[in-house]
């Protein structure tokens, strides 16, 4: 889309306009300098980084593809990748279908919208951290979840004390923090949607689940691969709402890849490996969103 | 075609399920936050608070030094947001309304940097704030998450649709750049300026991962690391965290009544975050 704004941009800059053409650098310099130093430098650093043993302290080694024939063997990075997609499978799908869910009662004609959807939409207003927090009180062991079953007569659980709770309890975090966010882009997708046509299949006699199949989600295509593209690379780089409900526990059940980057960078001050793993998660990241827009044709009808 | 009344109370059902869930969470903690210790600790817990008490509230401020956290935060969300505004509007502009040699590749460099998230670079950076003398100073939180490739693409598509014959006139009377900038482009741009204002105050307010990265010093906290630094603790008092929560919370929430509208459109037409 840039390319064809780009072209259709009409030239402003005549013969005699060429004297001030220092002012777009000027205009643009202050944000292109910051961009350059933390974005673009710390990008080139990174790679050069994953050629290199690097403590952070001692002078860098070069040592060539080391660090990624290392991160080949390790198994634990990749039972920790493996965990990530796990967790991308299962909350990717769950996001994606409450919020289409919630979207879609809302543009019913309901009384007090805009009040529902801010209940929605508020907590991803909310930190991560707090998020967290607050599910861990939740979850906890005198927490109200627990008061439920004990109700109930069931037994008191620990969740975050056994891996498969914790686990769900992160996926629940997860879609209740991030719902509202989705919900508002597929809002904009279903009232672009002309009305004519669920007029016409009504007319044809069609039922409502057979408009949803055949008009809804079809017509839907581009929001919904926006949706899972942007879900997917969210789970992928998840780790603030661990840190705050989990802590990657228990027994790292819940450590995903970028707390598995972190600590090999920051705690074993293995820069040079952590920055390999860095770089290969990044390709992961985008032979992903690749795919999907490949698969998808980029959401086009 | 109008709805039939089952679907419609179907519909009511689902929806007001679905809110009461949604809504528990902070509700419960906002709750929570007013019981004292005794209460809190309680099993099976009350719902509302027995005996309402300001302790933990008090106790953050006394205490755990919330204070300082609060005014970090604030200094950190304010300054960057107002940072982030005057630059991005300033690059916008360039890249809008010149044709430059080099500005088509400066453009396509800002957005295929959103590709790159911070997650993937975050070793790097922490090495150049230290080279740069800015590691554990509130500089490093405010300088850099400033030049957001978000905003400046945004305002950059916002500017394309002003006509340029308003900025042609401007320089026929002799209008210097930057006095067209300050005085045409800036008040045109004031709905894109509030949505991202908002934006970037969340994004500042919330974030974490590069406050952990660039800052160890306690007295440079802010909100977000207090607060995970309080449930990394053995015994977690859960009386000041809930209490720090449900302020920390505060100014989100009425930036967030404020503008809700204007929000949500803006978002739905940008598909933002």
């Amino acid at each position: 889309m840039s390319t064809k704004s780009i072209a259709s941009q009409p030239n402003l800059i005549t013969k005699k306009k060429r004297k001030i053409q220092i002012a777009p650098y000027l205009f643009v310099l202050p944000n292109l300098l910051i961009f350059t130093v933390f974005i673009v430098v710390p990008t080139l650093l990174g790679v050069i980084y994953s050629f290199h043993y690097y403590d952070g302290l001692n002078p860098m080694k070069y040592i060539g593809f080391d660090n990624y024939a290392n991160i080949f063997t390790d198994d634990k990075f990749w039972s920790t990748l493996g965990k990530t997609l796990t967790y991308a499978i299962i909350v990717v799908p769950l996001i994606y279908a409450c919020s289409l869910g919630v979207a879609i009662l809302l543009v019913q004609q309901v009384i007090m919208k805009g009040f529902f959807r801010a209940i929605f939409y508020w907590p991803t207003m909310i930190s991560f951290i707090i998020v967290g927090l607050t599910w861990r009180w939740i979850f906890g062991e005198l927490g109200i979840i627990n008061a439920v079953m004990v109700a109930f007569d069931n037994e008191q659980i620990t969740f975050l004390a056994n891996p498969f709770f914790a686990k769900v309890a992160v996926i629940i975090a997860a879609v209740w923090s991030r719902l509202g966010f989705f919900m508002v882009l597929f809002v904009a997708g279903l009232l672009a949607i002309p009305r004519d046509f669920y007029e016409a299949a009504h007319l044809d006699g069609a039922s409502k689940v057979k408009a949803f199949f055949h008009i809804t989600l079809p017509l839907l295509k581009p929001t919904t691969l926006l949706v899972v593209m942007l879900s997917m690379i969210e789970a992928f780089k998840a780790y603030p709402l661990m840190f705050a409900l989990t802590g990657g526990g228990p027994n790292k059940a819940t450590t995903y890849i970028v707390q598995y980057i972190y600590e090999t960078g920051f705690a074993k001050q293995e820069l040079g490996l952590a920055s390999a793993m860095s770089v290969v998660l990044f390709i992961i990241i985008t032979i992903f969103t690749v795919l999907q827009f490949k698969l998808t044709k980029g959401g086009e009808n | 075609m109008t709805p039939s009344k089952p679907q419609k109370i179907l519909t009511y059902v689902l929806l007001i399920a679905f809110s009461a869930l949604w809504l528990f969470p902070v509700l419960w903690i906002f709750l929570s936050s007013f019981k004292n210790n005794t209460e809190l600790y309680q099993f099976p817990p009350t719902f509302l608070p027995q005996q309402f008490t300001l302790e933990h509230f008090i106790n953050a401020f006394e205490k755990g030094n919330f204070g300082k956290y609060f005014l970090n935060s604030a200094i950190v969300a304010i300054t960057s947001t107002i940072l982030l505004l005057l630059i991005n509007s300033m690059a916008g502009y360039a890249l809008a309304k010149f044709k430059f040699k080099g500005g088509t590749f400066i453009l396509l460099a800002f957005i295929s940097t959103l590709m790159i998230p911070l997650e993937v670079i975050m070793i790097p950076i922490f090495k150049v704030l230290s080279f740069l003398g800015l590691y554990n100073t509130l500089l490093a939180l405010i300088i850099p998450p400033a030049a957001t490739p978000t905003g400046v693409f945004m305002l950059r598509q916002y500017l394309l649709t002003i006509p340029n014959e308003l900025l042609e006139a401007a320089r026929i009377d002799g209008a210097g750049e930057w006095k067209i900038y300050w005085r045409i482009i800036l008040p045109l741009c004031q709905p894109i300026l509030a949505a991202l204002a908002i934006f970037s105050f969340m994004w500042r307010w919330d974030d974490f991962l590069w406050p952990l990265i660039a800052i160890s010093d306690p007295s440079k906290y802010t909100v977000q690391l207090a607060l995970s630094n309080f449930i990394g603790e053995f015994n977690v008092d859960w009386g000041s965290l809930l209490a720090m929560s449900v302020i920390t919370m505060i100014p989100v929430l009425i930036v967030f009544l404020i503008f809700q509208k204007h929000l949500v459109n803006s978002m739905a037409t940008s598909g933002m975050k």
